[in-house]
């Protein structure tokens, strides 16, 4: 009783019961409506209607390879250069397609001579090949993207459709993203110094058409459509095949998905 | 409050001005630095999306070609190649369709274009018609036998070369590969039932050859010619060039 006393227990407890009483009340108060708030749900703002009937917020773009399709004739190399105003140079590419050769000692071995872009000479060699394919390449538009996570200013970004675009305004070319990319997506452009990247042609598929490489694919080895939407060819597509992604242990999400994918490709 | 401030010493004071200065200067400048769009939609400019829609397009798409090339989409789409787009030879036609009479897209005649989906290539597909470059008719232009609109593999010209296979597979290499058998050899009609009764002519005159590769003959560019008076008088032109592979 004289320690309480001393410490003005009893009147104090009182106090401090309704103190945290309150602090318990006003930080649930703040709280519940912030999280509620950031939960990303795609938010309906207008800003996303971007052509004339195109509302990003219903759509949800990937894209299927089929390697047992792919003749690595590299028309959609060249025809995404000739869409995209690509340099030329045998190192910029926004999609390119590599031959793999599996030996029979186990080695692998792939080749991309100019990204495909002129499609591939016949193997004059000795190699005891047991297997050989194509597999065409591209920005895997990750649903978890380390290139967009490390930009410094926000020039890089995921939109609601699920298509990661490059602000090239905005892009300062510190070439933190190309780093950060595991598929070597990127590339710095060498006459504006800024990062680029498949867009999945961003400018065609808003206006209802297909990216450049698909449009192009005289196979159809690729398949472009939507993932949200049940009836499009992209779902049949995965439903129809084994599917595979590139580097799936990085937890990255690609929305780019391979059919018939050997273990060797990474 | 004034008493209060008096108490604080001094150098806190200091900072504590300074500290307010740079919070001004950052309230100042940030809004001019950072675009007003950015953050509308997320952690990026707004505007940009709308940049980046504006990119031109330079593919058409396959639709649009059949509202002009009605009779070769339609040849076409009965073919094998029915889903090769046809921007896939022909390049961007985007320009083409705004300005049909100027912009005139490519049309790939050369080899070298068709057999970058069509040379053996041990990668590609089983069941993909593929053919060996150098051996498959090596001096003839591939749509001389093959219409890249509808690209059924034509009948193997069965007539003379049923037979003659070998020197129809060596005149296939050769300069004379356009040259027709009938041009040299004027073969009956019963030849064809009854070969070794009825022969084709062969000629027999240094003036035959002379025909096409003599100097003073006017003949097509391209077409070798000699003075056929100083060049090897002696002999007939067989003797020394092979005529299926001169």
């Amino acid at each position: 009783m004289n320690i309480l006393k001393i410490l003005n227990f009893t009147n104090q407890s009182q106090k401090r019961r309704s103190f945290v009483k309150m602090f318990l009340l006003s930080v649930a108060a703040i709280a519940i409506p912030g999280r509620s708030g950031s939960q990303e749900k795609p938010k309906k703002k207008s800003g996303w209607l971007l052509a004339d009937g195109y509302d990003a917020t219903e759509h949800l773009w990937g894209m299927g390879v089929n390697i047992n399709d792919c003749i690595g004739c590299g028309r959609c190399v060249a025809a995404c250069k000739e869409e995209n105003n690509v340099p030329r140079l045998p190192f910029f590419f926004r999609t390119w397609v590599e031959r793999y050769e599996i030996e029979a000692n186990g080695r692998v071995s792939v080749s991309s001579p100019n990204g495909g872009y002129d499609s591939f000479k016949p193997e004059l060699s000795d190699k005891q090949t047991i297997r050989s394919f194509f597999v065409p390449k591209l920005c895997n538009h990750c649903d978890n993207p380390p290139c967009v996570q490390v930009c410094p200013v926000g020039a890089t970004f995921k939109t609601v459709d699920g298509v990661i675009l490059v602000d090239s305004d905005y892009c300062i070319g510190c070439r933190y993203c190309i780093q950060a990319c595991p598929y070597g997506a990127r590339f710095l452009h060498p006459v504006t110094r800024t990062a680029e990247k498949c867009t999945f042609c961003y400018h065609r598929i808003t206006k209802g058409m297909s990216p450049a490489c698909v449009e192009n694919c005289p196979t159809q080895a690729r398949i472009f459509g939507e993932l949200k939407k049940g009836a499009s060819p992209l779902v049949r597509f995965k439903r129809m095949h084994n599917i595979n992604v590139l580097k799936p242990n990085l937890n990255t999400e690609p929305k780019v998905y391979y059919a018939n994918l050997d273990m060797e490709v990474s | 409050m004034i008493s209060y401030w008096k108490k604080i010493p001094e150098q806190a004071k200091r900072l504590v001005v300074l500290a307010a200065i740079l919070l001004a200067v950052f309230l100042v400048v940030r809004p001019q630095l950072v675009p007003p769009d950015f953050g509308e939609l997320g952690h990026f400019r707004a505007s940009a999306l709308q940049d980046i829609v504006a990119q031109p397009i330079r593919y058409a798409g396959h639709e649009v070609c059949t509202d002009c090339h009605e009779e070769v989409a339609e040849k076409k789409g009965n073919s094998y190649h029915r889903n090769v787009a046809c921007e896939v030879c022909h390049g961007p036609a985007a320009v083409h369709i705004e300005e049909e009479e100027t912009d005139m897209l490519r049309i790939p005649r050369g080899r070298d274009f068709c057999i970058v989906c069509h040379e053996y290539l041990s990668s590609r597909p089983t069941g993909f018609p593929q053919i060996v470059s150098e051996s498959h008719n090596p001096m003839k232009s591939c749509i001389t036998c093959h219409n890249p609109h509808d690209p059924t593999p034509p009948e193997k010209p069965k007539d003379c070369a049923g037979c003659h296979a070998s020197i129809a597979r060596s005149k296939m290499v050769s300069h004379h590969v356009y040259v027709p058998c009938v041009r040299c050899h004027d073969a009956p009609d019963e030849h064809f039932t009854n070969p070794r009764m009825y022969h084709p002519t062969k000629p027999t005159k240094r003036e035959f050859c002379g025909g096409c590769h003599a100097s003073d003959d006017p003949s097509v560019a391209g077409i070798p010619q000699v003075d056929i008076d100083s060049h090897g008088e002696r002999y007939v032109c067989w003797q020394c060039h092979y005529p299926h592979l001169p």
